[in-house]
């Protein structure tokens, strides 16, 4: 199981711009190793016979006819958001970033 | 700093380009969202496109069709079995904080397209080798309030209308193309050109550069000659009109250049293109793939399209757009410096719907290539996005068919209707333009003008018709313009008993 180190999380939380300090970043780390840990034990379960698969349903080309369904109004579609302005969601200045 | 010809005498360019196209489909990629431009902000969202927990994907059939047609267009394989992917990244342009793309299983690989340019050596054909054309799903629009000129630098906040976010996208993305030499920011922008025209003939798209349907990111290098090695590259975005493709690259090549000629290093970076001043502005260092942690996409099934399913889309495909020229040029028996001359202004089409609304086709290629032409090159725009319609052009040839109108009066109401005064018919009535068709006033005219010039009416009648010019020219005057010339040149001669 690979170790993940306070590097790769200081480097995620940069991506997503979230300061971070460096005990927060210890413990997220230890809480991630966990997470992992835990999902790596399908790991075991996999035989070589297994073939890897991102999908238990043996389908393919699953498809809706290009039929408009109903939208949202607006007001509903900005009913959880925590601020909106001109029918527009409002969100916290992006930082980081230059366009 | 090195001159244009310099840069291609020491460096070799290397263009990359990648086109992003808005499906033309009713709806989203993977939900039912219509996609109408230009709807109130937060109208056209669902549970789906807005990331809400629990929301599932539902992909388009249209839009799987849409791409395997552009793919087998280009000359694609397309792939037997395929898979979507989640591109994570930190933006508020997509709700669900991931983007459904395809990585490193796209839909069609390794295709080609063959664009035509007229170079001072001749016609030269160039083969722009594709890549990948894989599905993804559009961002939606941003807002930034506070700052400078609408950028985010400064701005305190931002608005998102996601009407656009799950609109169906497909990227095209060439391998690197070498050997286009000092015509490479030329190639680019016909190769964009051509893909459009492709595009347009498929039906998959409006391809609207200006509303931002067909997007095209560039990329360019410069390598020294004889170094066997790329150089380093950067990619131009928000290069939204064809001109602006061959501008922005020729713009990145002397920037490449000088940084290079002075011993600097070019930065491997996104740079956003500046359409005033034609150059391009950093942007932000490109993040590494890694960055956005791409993995399949475990809410949607693979898509594998049958054989069967391949070669029923492969009837569907329409003429190549070169075939089809080469059609059209015998049809129109048009000449090959002609064709190369409408080609290269990108008329092809417009010229073909004039003909279609029943214009003579040389006619019609005369005032697309000329006076529309003309205007297009003062505004610095492309002729098809000039105001004017084939429609209005084939109406205008038709009334200078019949006699309604003269060759300078049609020129005149092109005009008002390049000046968005209306359609031929409102600025005929608001310009009062009409052809003197009275024989009487004509007579009445040239009389006057006989009148005034009595020695060249003489020299007329003694037998030198070319002095008529001179009286014609008169009364082309005293009608301000509205007279038939031909028909003024005939009662003339006739009144000074020539003919």
């Amino acid at each position: 199981m690979s170790r993940i180190s306070n590097e790769e999380v200081a480097r995620i939380a940069h991506l997503a711009r979230l300061e971070l300090s460096a005990n927060e970043i210890a413990e997220l780390a230890g809480e991630m190793e966990a997470i992992l840990g835990a999902v790596a034990r399908v790991q075991e379960a996999a035989k070589s016979d297994v073939v890897p698969t991102s999908h238990p349903l043996a389908l393919v080309n699953v498809t809706r006819p290009d039929v408009v369904r109903p939208s949202l109004t607006p007001e509903s579609a900005l009913s959880g958001a925590p601020a909106s302005e001109e029918n527009r969601f409002r969100v916290p200045q992006i930082l980081g970033e230059e366009a | 700093m090195l001159s244009y010809e310099e840069i291609i005498e020491k460096y070799e360019p290397a263009l990359g380009l990648e086109v992003h196209v808005e499906l033309g489909t009713k709806t989203k990629m993977f939900c039912g969202c219509p996609t109408e431009f230009g709807a109130e902000p937060n109208t056209q969202v669902c549970p789906v496109c807005l990331g809400m927990p629990g929301a599932l994907p539902f992909v388009n059939e249209r839009a799987i069709e849409s791409t395997i047609l552009i793919g087998l267009a280009l000359n694609c394989s397309i792939a037997p079995w395929s898979r979507f992917a989640r591109k994570n990244y930190f933006y508020p342009d997509m709700p669900k904080n991931f983007q459904i793309s395809q990585y490193d299983e796209p839909i069609c690989t390794d295709g080609y397209l063959d664009v035509e340019y007229e170079t001072p050596e001749g016609m030269k054909t160039f083969r722009i080798e594709i890549e990948r054309v894989h599905m993804e799903e559009d961002t939606g629009k941003s807002l930034h309030v506070g700052g400078a000129t609408g950028r985010i630098h400064g701005a305190e906040y931002s608005l998102l209308d996601y009407n656009r976010a799950g609109i169906p996208l497909v990227e095209i993305v060439t391998k690197t193309v070498l050997g286009t030499e000092s015509y490479a920011p030329q190639i680019a922008k016909a190769y964009v050109k051509e893909l459009r025209d492709i595009l347009r003939a498929l039906g998959v798209s409006d391809v609207k550069m200006e509303q931002g349907s067909l997007r095209c990111d560039a990329n360019i290098s410069l390598s020294p000659r004889g170094s066997g090695k790329l150089g380093t590259r950067s990619e131009t975005k928000n290069v939204n009109s064809l001109r602006s493709v061959e501008r922005a690259i020729t713009s990145e090549m002397h920037r490449h250049a000088q940084r290079l000629e002075a011993g600097e290093r070019v930065v491997q970076e996104t740079r956003h293109f500046q359409e005033d001043s034609g150059t391009t502005r950093s942007g932000r260092s490109k993040e590494q793939a890694e960055d956005y942690r791409y993995f399949p996409e475990p809410d949607l099934l693979p898509v594998a399209p049958s054989a069967e399913w391949i070669e029923q889309l492969r009837a569907q495909l329409p003429e190549r757009p070169s075939a089809h020229r080469a059609r059209l040029q015998q049809l129109w028996q048009v000449p090959d410096k002609e064709m190369a001359a409408m080609i290269n202004a990108g008329v092809v089409g417009v010229v073909e719907e004039t003909v279609a609304e029943g214009a003579d086709p040389t006619k019609a290629r005369t005032w697309w290539l000329g006076e529309i032409s003309r205007v297009a090159n003062e505004r610095e725009v492309e002729v098809v996005e000039m105001p004017i319609t084939p429609k209005d052009v084939a109406e205008i040839i038709a009334l200078v068919a019949a006699g309604d109108l003269t060759d300078k009066l049609a020129r005149q109401v092109v005009e008002g209707v390049i000046a968005g005064e209306g359609n031929p018919a409102e600025v005929i009535a608001a310009r009062g333009i009409k052809v003197v068709s009275d024989e009487g006033e004509l007579v009445a005219a040239i009389e006057r003008a006989i009148a005034a010039q009595p020695d060249t009416a003489q020299k007329v009648r003694d037998g030198n018709i070319p002095a008529a010019g001179a009286l014609i020219g008169a009364v082309m005057k005293d009608t301000k313009g509205q007279a038939d010339a031909a028909r003024v040149r005939e009662l003339l001669l006739g009144l000074l008993g020539q003919s």
